[in-house]
C-alpha cells in the first residue's frame, strides 16, 4: 500500500448507491423459458452461426463462430432447441434489431463435453484461439476480444498487468460482489495472463470505498506464488476507466491514438480474469456473468445470469415496482437507455439499473452554454468540451477533430458538472457517429470513382483495340488488293459471300431475342403485382409521370453512348 | 517632391517583383478546383445533372458552365460545400434535374432476368455481374445507386431498394435543445 | 438526453447567484462609506435590465421565465451600477443599463453569446457620450461630513431641486481623477498624493470599498464560482505595469500600490474580468487574458482620455479572447507533453 499513487486530472464525485445492493449474496437466475442471444456481443465482426433452427443445442456448444481475428464466439447459455435465428431487439441505444439466435430451453440445463484446458502445455496461439472460440470478452463493458488483448505484440512481452476493480460507477456493485466471493478465482485468471502476457508486474487496483473486497483481494494473493499488488486507489469517477486506472498506479498516459501495450501495459476488469479462469480451468464458455440489478426495485442485488436472459425477468425477480420510468443498461453516468424490457442480457450488461422519477429526477431544460468551462476542469481526457460541443452542434466536424474529439471517453464528466444542463456527450456522439458515417461515405465514393474511371480506361482501350484490329484488317486488304488487282472477283465473291451471312446471323440473334423476350413477358405477367388493374386516375397519372421521367433519364444515357458510335 | 515619386517607384519595383516570384515560386499545376469539386460530388455516376459523369459535372462547374445545384444525390448538404468551396451563396437543389431521393441500391429480380446484358452495358461503375444468357446480378456493396440499369432492362426485372438503417451503420441523432419552446 | 442521467446541482442561477451574493459587501461599504444613493442606482438599473431583458427575450421569441430566473441581467445591472458615479441621473443609468442588456447582450444572441461584457459596454457607452455626468462621484463620508439622505440621493438621482451647495458638499472628484489633473497640471505624483483625497493605499474610503470587493472575490475564489487564473493575472497586470512605470519615475506615474485598491480593479479583477461568456477558455488562455486587461488599463490609465481604463481594457481583451483561445489550446490526455515523452 506504500505505492505512489498519482491523481488524473478532472472527475467527479457523484453519490455512489452501492450499499443497495453489495451486501446481499449472489443469486443464481433461474433459467429462462427462452434465450435470445445475440450474434454482436463483443467489438468486432459479428459470430457467424453454426446451427439451424430446430437443432438440439447443448450447455456451452458453439452456436455463432468468432469471423475473423478482432471476433468471438458465442455459446447456448443451457441446452434446448433453436427455434429461430432473426433479428430481435438488443440492448443497444438505437433500440434496432439485430440477428440473434433464440432457444427455448428445455429445463435440463445439459452440459456439452468440457474438460479444463493446460494452459502452460498449449502454445500462446493456439491458446488465444482457443478462448476465442470460448467467446471471452472484456466484461468492463467495452466487449473487447480478450484473445487480441492477450497477445503482446511484437514486443512479445507485456511487463505490467493491471487488473481493474475500480468499479468506479455509481449504483454498480458486480465486481464488488465478484472479488468478495471469488477472489482465488480473479487471480487465477491473472495467473494465466500473466503466463500470456509475460508480465512481470501484476497490480491489482480497487477504489478505496469497497474495503471487503480490497481485504478479499489481498488474503487471496498471499496465497500465491507469484507477486500480486492489490492497491485501494481514490474513489474518483471515472477512476475504474482504464486509461485512468493506469495513470493512477503507473502516472503515465496512453498516448493518444495507441494502445496502452505501446506502453508494456494492460489492463483487464476482474470480471473478464474470472471468466477467463472459468474457461481454462473448468472448460466453460462466456455462457454467463454477474449483473447488479438494482434501482428502483424492491431488493436492489447481483445475480448470477445466462447471457440471453430476458432483463424483465431479472428486474422481477429483484422485485419490480410501479412508477418505473426507465431500464437502463449500465450505470447512470454512461449507461444506455433500453428500448424495452424485454431485451436480452448480453455479455456487456453489467448493470440493469431501474430508473424511477425519486432517483433520476428529470434534468431542467438546457440553457445556452456560457463558457464556464466546469466542462474542462472535469473532463479526464484533457478536452475543452465546451469548444467540441460548439464544433459539433454547429456542425464543424473538421474543427472538433482538430480539438481531438476522439480522445473524448464519453464518461459524461462534462454534462455531470454543466451548470446549463446541456446533453454535452449526446452532441460528442452525435459527431462522432456523423463523421464515421462521412468516411464510410467518402470511401464508397472514392470506390465508386475509381472503377468508373477504370470502366472508361475500358472502354477506351476496347476502343483502340477495335480500331487496330479493323486498321490491320484493311491494311491486309489493301495489300491484297494491290498484290492481286488481277483477281478481284474472288475478293468480291468472298464479300458477298460474307454480308449475307452476317446480315442472317444478326436476324437469327434478333429472332433469339424475340423469343427470349416473349418468355419473359408471359413469366412477368405471371409476377406482374397484383395491384395495378385497378388503378385510381392519381395513381395512374404519377405512373404516367414515372414512366415519362424514365423515358428522360432513357435518353440521357443513350447520349454518350451515341456519341461513342460516332467516334 | 522628387524624393515622394522616387519612394513609390521604389516601392512598386520591389512589390512587382516580390509578386511576380511569388507568381512563378507558388505556381499550382492543373486544375485542382475541378478535382476539389469531385471530392466533393457524391461519385453516382448517375448522370441526372445533365452530364455523361461526376468528373464531367465537375469540370464544367469549375468552367463556370454548369450551376452548383444540378446534384440531387448530394443533396443540400453537397450544394452548401461546393457553395463553399466555391465562395458562393448557396441556393436549392435545381428540380429539374430531380429530388433527392433516400440512398438505394439495384436490385434485379433473377426470376425474370433474361441475361440480355444490356443493364451491364449501362452501370457505370461495372456493379453487375454476369453474361449473355446468363442471369445477372447486382454487386450491392458497389452499387451506387444511380438508377441507370432501369431504363435499359428490357423486362423491368431491376428495382431499387432503398438501404434500410441496420446496427453497425446507426446514427446519433443531433440532439434538440428547445430553448424556444413556450413555457 | 441519454446519458448521463445523473447531475450535479450546479446551474446557471446558482453561479449567478453566488456572484450577486458575493457583491453584498462591496454594497454595504458603499452605502456606510459613500452614502445610501447607490441603493437607488441599484434599483434603477436592475429594474430596467429585468424589463428589458424580458422585452428583448419576448421579441426574439423565447420564452422569458428561464432566461430573467438565471439571473444573469441582474449581474449585468448590478455590476453596471457599481460602476457608475452613484449619483449620476436616472436616465444615465437607464441608457447604459439599455445599451448593455439590449445591445450588448440580447441583440448579440442573448445569454452565452455576447462577445463583449454587457455592464462594460453599458459604462462605455456612457463614459464616451455623457462624460460630465460621470463624474458625479458623492465624496467619502470621511472627507464631506455631509450626508445625503436615502430620498435626498433619490431626488439628486431623479433630478429634482436639490441646493447647488448640498450637492457641491457631497460630490467631489475621484482619486484617479485627481491624480489625472494633478499630473496634467505638471505636479508630481508626491505633490498629488499629498491632497486629503488619498488615505493609506488609495483613496480615502475608496480604500476600503475595494478591501469589501475584495472579501466577495475571495468569496467567489474560495467557492470555485471563478477560476483564480483570471483575477490573480489581472492583478499581476496592474501591479507589475504601474510598478514598472512607478519604478522608471515616480514623480510621473502613480505607485503600484494605489491602482491595486482603486474600487474598479478589485471589482474588474472578480467580477467583470471574470465573466466566463466574454472571456478566454483556456487556461494560459485565462493566465493571458487577466495579464492583458490589467496591462492595458494601466496604459489606458496613464495614456489614455478617460478616468478609468478598466471599462476599455476589458472589451479590447474580449476582442482578442476567441483568438486567445485558438493559439493556447492545452495538450489533452495522452499527448506528448512540450519537449518530452509521456512520465517514464
Amino acid at each position: 500500500m506504500s505505492r505512489e499513487l498519482f491523481r488524473f486530472k478532472g472527475g467527479v464525485h457523484p453519490p455512489e448507491h452501492k450499499a443497495e445492493s453489495n451486501s446481499r449474496p449472489i443469486h443464481a437466475a433461474p433459467l429462462p423459458k427462452q434465450l435470445v442471444i445475440p450474434l454482436r456481443q463483443h467489438i468486432g465482426n459479428p459470430a457467424k452461426p453454426v446451427v439451424n433452427v430446430g437443432e438440439r443445442v447443448l450447455k456451452g456448444q458453439l452456436i455463432g463462430a468468432a469471423d475473423g481475428t478482432i471476433s468471438a464466439a458465442v455459446h447456448a447459455s443451457s441446452s434446448g432447441t433453436v427455434v429461430a435465428i432473426e433479428p430481435r431487439t438488443v440492448p443497444h441505444a438505437s433500440g434496432l434489431p439485430d440477428t440473434c439466435i433464440v432457444i427455448d430451453t428445455d429445463g435440463r440445463d445439459e452440459w456439452i463435453a468440457h474438460e479444463p484446458l493446460d494452459y502452460r502445455a498449449l502454445p500462446a496461439t493456439d491458446l488465444r484461439m482457443k478462448l476465442r472460440d470460448m467467446g471471452l470478452a472484456g466484461l468492463g463493458g467495452a466487449v473487447f476480444p480478450s484473445a487480441v488483448k492477450l497477445d503482446p505484440g511484437p514486443a512479445q512481452a507485456c511487463p505490467t498487468l493491471i487488473l481493474n476493480g475500480g468499479e468506479c460507477e455509481p449504483w454498480i456493485t458486480c465486481d464488488d460482489v465478484l472479488m468478495r466471493h471469488h477472489a482465488d478465482e480473479i487471480l487465477q485468471g491473472a495467473a494465466i495472463m500473466r503466463h500470456l502476457l509475460g508480465s512481470t508486474e501484476i497490480l491489482v487496483g480497487i477504489e478505496a470505498n469497497k474495503p471487503e473486497a480490497i481485504a478479499a483481494m489481498e488474503a487471496a494473493a498471499a496465497n500465491l506464488d507469484f507477486t500480486v499488488e492489490v492497491v485501494a486507489v481514490p474513489s474518483i469517477y471515472p477512476g475504474g476507466g482504464a486509461k485512468q486506472m493506469i495513470e493512477t498506479l503507473t502516472g503515465r498516459q496512453v498516448p493518444s491514438g495507441k494502445l496502452s501495450t505501446d506502453i508494456g501495459i494492460q489492463v483487464f476488469n476482474v470480471g473478464t480474469a474470472y471468466a477467463l479462469a472459468r474457461a481454462v480451468h473448468h472448460g466453460e464458455p462466456m455462457i454467463s456473468r454477474l449483473v447488479t440489478v438494482t434501482g428502483h426495485v424492491l431488493r436492489p442485488q447481483n445475480f448470477e445470469v445466462l447471457i440471453g436472459t430476458p432483463m424483465q425477468t431479472l428486474i422481477e425477480l429483484a422485485g419490480d415496482r410501479d412508477g418505473t420510468t426507465g431500464i437502463l443498461m449500465g450505470g447512470p453516468m454512461m449507461g444506455v437507455p433500453m428500448p424495452n424490457p424485454g431485451v436480452p442480457v448480453v455479455k456487456a450488461t453489467n448493470c440493469i439499473l431501474v430508473q424511477s422519477r425519486e432517483l433520476f429526477p428529470p434534468l431542467p431544460k438546457p440553457l445556452p452554454c456560457i463558457r464556464c468551462t466546469r466542462c474542462a476542469d472535469a473532463c479526464p481526457a484533457e478536452l475543452q468540451p465546451q469548444e467540441l460541443f460548439r464544433f459539433a452542434k454547429a456542425g464543424d466536424f473538421g474543427r472538433a477533430q482538430e480539438y481531438h474529439l476522439f480522445d473524448c471517453i464519453e464518461c459524461g464528466c462534462c454534462s455531470y458538472v454543466c451548470p446549463s444542463h446541456l446533453p454535452l456527450v449526446d452532441f460528442y456522439r452525435y459527431a462522432k457517429s456523423e463523421i464515421w458515417a462521412r468516411e464510410r461515405d467518402k470511401r464508397a465514393a472514392d470506390l465508386a470513382r475509381e472503377r468508373h474511371e477504370f470502366r472508361l480506361f475500358r472502354q477506351e482501350r476496347e476502343k483502340a483495340e477495335k480500331a487496330a484490329k479493323l486498321a490491320a484488317k484493311a491494311a491486309a486488304k489493301r495489300a491484297e488488293l494491290a498484290e492481286g488487282g488481277a483477281r478481284p472477283e474472288p475478293a468480291g465473291a468472298a464479300q458477298a459471300d460474307g454480308a449475307p451471312a452476317e446480315a442472317s446471323d444478326a436476324d437469327a440473334k434478333k429472332a433469339l431475342i424475340a423469343a427470349a423476350l416473349a418468355r419473359a413477358q408471359a413469366k412477368k405477367a405471371d409476377a406482374a403485382p397484383k395491384n395495378v388493374d385497378r388503378l385510381t386516375p392519381e395513381q395512374q397519372r404519377e405512373i404516367e409521370e414515372i414512366e415519362a421521367r424514365r423515358a428522360k433519364i432513357r435518353e440521357l444515357a443513350r447520349k454518350p453512348l451515341a456519341t461513342e458510335e460516332d467516334a | 517632391m522628387l524624393t515622394a515619386i522616387g519612394v513609390m517607384v521604389l516601392l512598386a519595383i520591389v512589390i512587382g517583383t516580390v509578386l511576380g516570384w511569388s507568381a512563378i515560386r507558388f505556381r499550382v499545376e492543373g486544375n485542382p478546383l475541378a478535382e476539389k469539386i469531385d471530392a466533393i460530388l457524391p461519385q453516382t455516376q448517375c448522370g441526372q445533372c445533365g452530364f455523361p459523369g461526376c468528373k464531367p459535372y465537375a469540370e464544367a462547374i469549375a468552367k463556370g458552365e454548369a450551376d452548383i445545384n444540378q446534384c440531387p444525390p448530394g443533396g443540400e448538404d453537397g450544394v452548401k460545400k461546393l457553395a463553399e468551396l466555391l465562395g458562393v451563396e448557396p441556393k436549392p437543389l435545381d428540380e429539374t434535374h430531380g429530388a433527392p431521393k433516400p440512398k438505394s441500391v439495384a436490385f434485379i429480380d433473377e426470376q425474370t432476368c433474361i441475361g440480355c446484358t444490356l443493364c451491364i452495358q449501362a452501370c457505370p461503375v461495372d456493379a453487375i455481374v454476369g453474361a449473355a444468357k446468363q442471369m445477372h446480378t447486382i454487386i450491392a456493396s458497389e452499387c451506387t445507386g444511380c438508377e441507370l440499369c432501369l431504363p435499359p432492362c428490357p423486362v423491368d426485372c431491376i428495382s431499387m431498394v432503398p438501404i434500410a438503417e441496420d446496427l453497425p451503420h446507426w446514427k446519433w441523432k443531433h440532439p434538440v435543445i428547445e430553448l424556444k419552446q413556450v413555457a | 438526453m441519454t446519458s448521463p442521467t445523473l447531475h450535479g446541482n450546479d446551474s446557471v442561477t446558482r453561479i449567478m447567484a453566488w456572484v450577486l451574493a458575493a457583491l453584498v459587501p462591496g454594497v454595504v461599504a458603499y452605502v456606510w462609506l459613500f452614502g445610501p444613493g447607490i441603493l437607488v442606482t441599484l434599483a434603477i438599473a436592475t429594474a430596467t435590465a429585468v424589463a428589458a431583458e424580458a422585452a428583448m427575450l419576448k421579441a426574439r421569441g423565447y420564452p422569458a421565465k428561464p432566461f430573467l430566473l438565471d439571473l444573469s441581467a441582474v449581474v449585468t445591472a448590478w455590476l453596471l451600477a457599481l460602476s457608475l458615479p452613484a449619483l449620476a441621473p436616472w436616465w444615465l443609468i437607464v441608457v447604459g443599463t439599455l445599451a448593455a442588456i439590449v445591445v450588448a447582450k440580447q441583440l448579440y444572441g442573448g445569454l452565452g453569446q455576447n462577445i463583449f461584457n454587457p455592464a462594460m459596454v453599458g459604462y462605455a457607452v456612457l463614459i464616451v457620450s455623457f462624460p460630465a455626468q460621470m463624474t458625479h462621484w458623492p465624496g467619502p463620508l470621511e472627507l464631506t461630513h455631509a450626508q445625503l439622505t436615502l430620498a435626498q440621493s433619490a431626488a439628486v438621482i431623479f433630478g429634482g431641486e436639490v441646493p447647488r451647495a448640498t450637492l457641491d458638499a457631497v460630490t467631489m472628484a475621484t482619486p484617479l481623477d485627481t491624480l489625472r489633473t494633478g499630473l496634467l497640471q505638471q505636479f508630481t505624483v508626491d505633490e498629488v498624493m499629498r491632497q486629503p483625497v488619498f488615505g493609506r493605499f488609495g483613496g480615502v474610503g475608496f480604500e476600503w470599498l475595494a478591501f469589501a470587493f475584495w472579501l466577495g472575490g475571495l468569496v467567489l475564489w474560495a467557492r470555485r464560482i471563478i477560476d483564480w487564473r483570471v483575477p490573480m493575472a489581472f492583478l499581476l497586470g496592474i501591479w507589475l505595469a504601474a510598478g514598472l512605470l512607478h519604478f522608471y519615475d515616480a514623480g510621473r506615474f502613480g505607485s503600484p500600490w494605489f491602482h491595486f485598491f482603486t474600487p474598479s480593479v478589485a471589482l474588474a479583477a472578480f467580477f467583470i474580468a471574470t465573466d466566463p461568456v466574454s472571456g478566454a477558455t483556456t487556461p494560459r488562455g485565462k493566465l493571458i487574458f487577466g495579464f492583458g486587461a490589467g496591462v492595458l488599463t494601466i496604459a489606458i490609465r496613464t495614456w489614455g482620455g478617460f478616468p478609468d481604463g478598466v471599462a476599455f481594457a476589458i472589451l479590447l481583451m474580449n476582442l482578442a479572447a476567441p483568438l486567445i483561445d485558438q493559439y493556447t489550446q492545452p495538450r489533452v490526455y495522452g499527448e506528448a507533453r512540450a519537449g518530452k515523452e509521456t512520465r517514464p
